[in-house]
């Protein structure tokens, strides 16, 4: 299979082309950090650690947080 | 023009992860919540001198519904959208991989590493089994045995990227995987083990409890990839002949 050079038959999906890392660097880094912020506050705010003071949080995403396997409390 | 199917490929990421979201929602509301009521139950039951239930700050009627919906579907979203960045640095970079193939291969991998290696170390927990006072410690294992599976999964394809040449595809794969499952035993073996588990809580319920959110896990990733990987496809390999009614997504190429 790997020493096979791509045989142009109808069926063979095409190889995509490279998206070169500068056009995703900078949608990673943005996007990333911001992704991460979100599993933050499901996952861990108000248990380990608190940005927000309260509670609010910790119980509103609480039944999610114990089956989404995170520690909750 | 790349930067576009860049971001073009994050929107469509973000909406899978929201579509497989609201699958495991489904699965968490109607597999998972009986578990967490019976685990409360237990909890109350048990209730001796132990704090946080005298003022219920958000109802058990809207923890299990709307609270529920909210941090699965964030969850789905954020995870969507950093699995399609991943996907746009791993497409056509991981071997000859179409986009569906890529996504399908991407989101398996996913669920391994971000979900699977945690889970067998550290297994999610119900209600009233976990000590509060640890919870720092727990949390910390946590968020660093994700980091940990996620760094040996990357480090596994580039191991395999780099073995193929000398060992054909299929040696170099084996081998990566063979070294991946390795690293996370010696992972396991030197971390610390957590066990909470009241003494007389009922071992069903517990193995139901876990199931159910393994089986929420898989529904999620499974679904993301199958959505995520279609429309990735329709993005970038789009298809004149095959859909002429304009419900294909013209890429700009």
């Amino acid at each position: 299979m790997a020493q096979h050079v791509a045989q142009p038959t109808t069926d063979t999906p095409v190889v995509p082309a490279k998206l070169p890392l500068k056009d995703i660097a900078p949608w990673a880094v943005f996007f990333g950090v911001l992704m991460l912020v979100l599993l933050y506050f499901v996952g861990a705010e108000q248990g380990a650690t608190a940005v927000v003071s309260g509670e609010d949080v910790h119980e509103w995403v609480h039944d999610a947080r114990h089956l989404l396997g995170f520690p909750c409390h | 023009m790349n930067s576009a199917t860049v971001r073009n490929l994050l929107v469509r990421g973000m909406l899978a992860g929201l579509g497989a979201g609201v699958l495991a929602l489904i699965v968490a509301y109607f597999l998972g919540e009986p578990n967490v009521d019976s685990a409360i139950g237990f909890e109350e039951s048990h209730a001796a001198g132990h704090e946080h239930h005298e003022v219920e700050l958000v109802s058990r009627g809207l923890q299990s519904t709307a609270g529920l919906a909210t941090g699965v579907l964030i969850y789905g979203v954020a995870f969507g959208g950093i699995a399609a960045l991943a996907f746009c640095f791993a497409l056509g970079r991981v071997g000859r991989f179409g986009p569906r193939a890529t996504a399908l291969l991407l989101s398996g991998t996913a669920l391994l590493a971000v979900y699977v290696v945690p889970f067998l170390k550290y297994p999610a927990n119900p209600p009233a089994v976990g000590d509060a006072d640890t919870i720092g410690k727990r949390t910390t294992l946590y968020f660093l045995m994700m980091v940990l599976g996620v760094l040996l999964a990357v480090a596994a394809v580039i191991l395999g990227k780099r073995l193929a040449p000398r060992l054909g595809t299929w040696n170099a794969t084996v081998a990566a995987v063979l070294g991946f499952v390795l690293a996370v035993g010696v992972a396991y073996a030197f971390l610390p083990a957590v066990n909470e588990v009241p003494g007389d809580f009922p071992a069903a319920l517990l193995w139901r409890f876990r199931l159910s959110a393994l089986a929420m896990q898989v529904t999620l990733w499974a679904g993301f990839g199958l959505v995520f990987g279609e429309l990735a496809e329709r993005l970038l390999h789009p298809r004149p002949a095959a859909v002429s009614a304009g419900t294909a997504v013209a890429a700009p190429r």
